[in-house]
């Protein structure tokens, strides 16, 4: 029974250590938040120093900003089933949401300048499970992991002369990425690209063995090489023209193909490619039907997070995956507050 | 209702969650501090663990319909009576509407709800960017508010328990205290 109070003669000594545990409780949380130790990695700071110069394009993706939707589907020829048990690679059309874009923060980057082209995917498997994938056109990522990320944003935002030389030192792993960024042809369609998500994932088949696995889409068009300043001579928006008018004369296809890592290859760094002749299955093929603007494309409001996976796909010790999907969430979290600077351009416009 | 103290299942589901509101909120403001790998781990037990919060938060809450609580002191001030009950309105607030604006915001998003593989639920709004904005938003700064209280509540029964000794803390405390003696 609660009973008449009977306080504490000595009551100072009782609020020192009620004083303790909210005062100890309180900074536990603020340490966990990150608030007492500034210079920890945060996706803030991520998001901070890919913003360009006029800062983020309000409403948009703060990278990848500038982008195209399109639907079609991928056809799983069942392959697949051989590395994973997730429906989305058993036999079958499943529909696709995907998004055309270029690997930068600028929302005006004219199409011919940029080096790297990104495709994401969104897949809904038979069960409605999802597969979301975010693929871009170099071979290798420029870095090992995600603190070499961050200084590699800030050397190339840096002033000062020597700041990418000084980075490159001090990371040699970009040298594949730099090889390949000063070698390969560019080509004039986002059709005519190859896709690779770079990143290791794990497949679980179905007897429950785990498989390391890289994927890519393979473009069924004939890349035609085209020098360099013949695209930065093109129109700043080049690239979408060229898929929304091939697109309208036909659907545009890509092979998908599932890469097992071998024993001892890298796994998580996708700075580091895998020998050629490792085990490729291809799992079936991605046909992009239509498109649409992305302002109000099906694929504007989609958070296109690599760690949203079907049964029996799953991250893996890549740090990648992680970090992205983090950083994604608060991409969209700002996008999405700031939504009233990217409207539908008419009422109903999204499908 | 008379009784000196909660019900040994009030009391259980009252420990009980506490243990798992504080990992939440820990997780919680945690994972969107990290892009460690750590980030998918957390974030992947926030969602059921929020799941299995807002089912024994509402079974809870029967419970305390249907037995009520022990009468506050007699000699308790106004103020303290005051602010005790809209402590608890509060809290059973929160642990209720908190999960389900998590769900509601990723339901906002299109993002799958997925407590564990295999395990899908389904979405309680449509996908809407403007909806999630609000729900996001709400869903952090709650979070921080709902720690707040927690504080708030933990320093009042500490207080009832060390200061006054008026049998408040020793209604709810596991075992039985010496105020009973």
């Amino acid at each position: 029974m609660a009973q008449p109070s009977r306080p504490s003669r000595f009551p100072l000594g009782s609020f020192v250590v009620i004083a303790a545990v909210l005062g100890g409780g309180a900074a536990a949380f603020a340490y966990t938040a990150g608030w007492l130790s500034p210079e920890r990695l945060s996706r803030e700071r991520v998001l901070a120093a890919l913003s360009p110069p006029g800062g983020p394009a309000p409403g948009h993706r703060r990278n990848h900003t500038k982008g195209l939707c399109f639907t079609g589907s991928f056809e799983a020829n069942g392959a697949g089933a051989a590395l994973s048990r997730a429906p989305v690679l058993a036999a079958g059309r499943y529909p696709v949401i995907g998004r055309f874009n270029l690997a930068s923060a600028v929302l005006a980057q004219p199409d011919g300048q940029a080096r790297v082209r990104g495709l994401s995917l969104s897949i809904t498997g038979p069960d409605g499970s999802e597969w979301r994938t975010a693929m871009i056109t170099a071979p290798v990522f420029p870095v090992s992991n995600v603190e070499a990320f961050y200084a590699l944003q800030m050397a190339a935002r840096s002033k000062e002369p020597g700041a990418m030389g000084a980075f490159a030192a001090a990371h040699p792993e970009i040298a594949a990425f730099g090889a390949w960024a000063g070698s390969a042809p560019w080509t004039g369609s986002y059709a005519e690209e190859r896709y690779n998500a770079l990143n290791a994932f794990l497949f679980t088949d179905a007897g429950g063995r785990d498989h390391a696995v890289r994927w890519s889409v393979r473009p069924e068009a004939r890349p035609v090489p085209v020098p360099h300043e013949q695209l930065t001579a093109k129109p700043p928006d080049f690239l979408n023209d060229e898929i929304k008018a091939r697109i309208a004369a036909g659907p545009v296809r890509w092979t998908m193909t599932v890469t097992e890592a071998g024993p001892g290859d890298p796994v998580a760094d996708p700075s580091k490619a895998w020998p050629e002749e490792r085990r490729t299955v291809e799992v079936g093929t991605l046909t992009a039907e239509a498109v649409q603007e992305e302002q109000d494309g099906p694929c504007r409001d989609i958070n296109y997070d690599p760690t949203v996976l079907p049964p029996g796909m799953r991250p893996s010790a890549d740090p990648f995956p992680a970090a992205r999907s983090s950083a994604y969430a608060l991409s969209y979290e700002r996008r999405a507050a700031e939504a009233a600077a990217y409207p539908h351009s008419a009422p109903g416009g999204r499908p | 209702m008379t009784a000196a103290r909660f019900s040994p299942m009030q009391r259980l589901l009252h420990w009980l969650m506490a243990a798992c509101i504080l990992a939440m909120l820990f997780i919680g403001v945690g994972m969107v501090s990290t892009l460690s790998t750590r980030y998918l781990a957390l974030v992947s037990i926030h969602k059921p663990l929020g799941i299995a919060i807002l089912l024994l938060a509402l079974l809870r809450l029967g419970l305390r319909l249907r037995r009520g609580a022990p009468p506050l002191p007699s000699d308790l001030p106004e103020p303290m009576r005051l602010a005790a009950h809209v402590s608890h309105v509060a809290l059973y607030g929160l642990m209720i509407a908190m999960p389900l604006l998590g769900w509601a915001m990723l339901s906002a998003e299109g993002y799958p709800v997925v407590l564990w593989q295999g395990l899908r639920l389904p979405p309680i709004l449509p996908q809407s960017l403007e909806a999630y904005a609000l729900l996001r938003q709400a869903h952090g700064l709650l979070g921080y508010a709902f720690f707040a209280v927690i504080l708030a509540h933990l320093g009042a029964a500490l207080f009832h328990a060390l200061v006054r000794r008026d049998g408040v803390f020793e209604a709810m405390a596991p075992v039985p205290g010496r105020a009973l003696d």
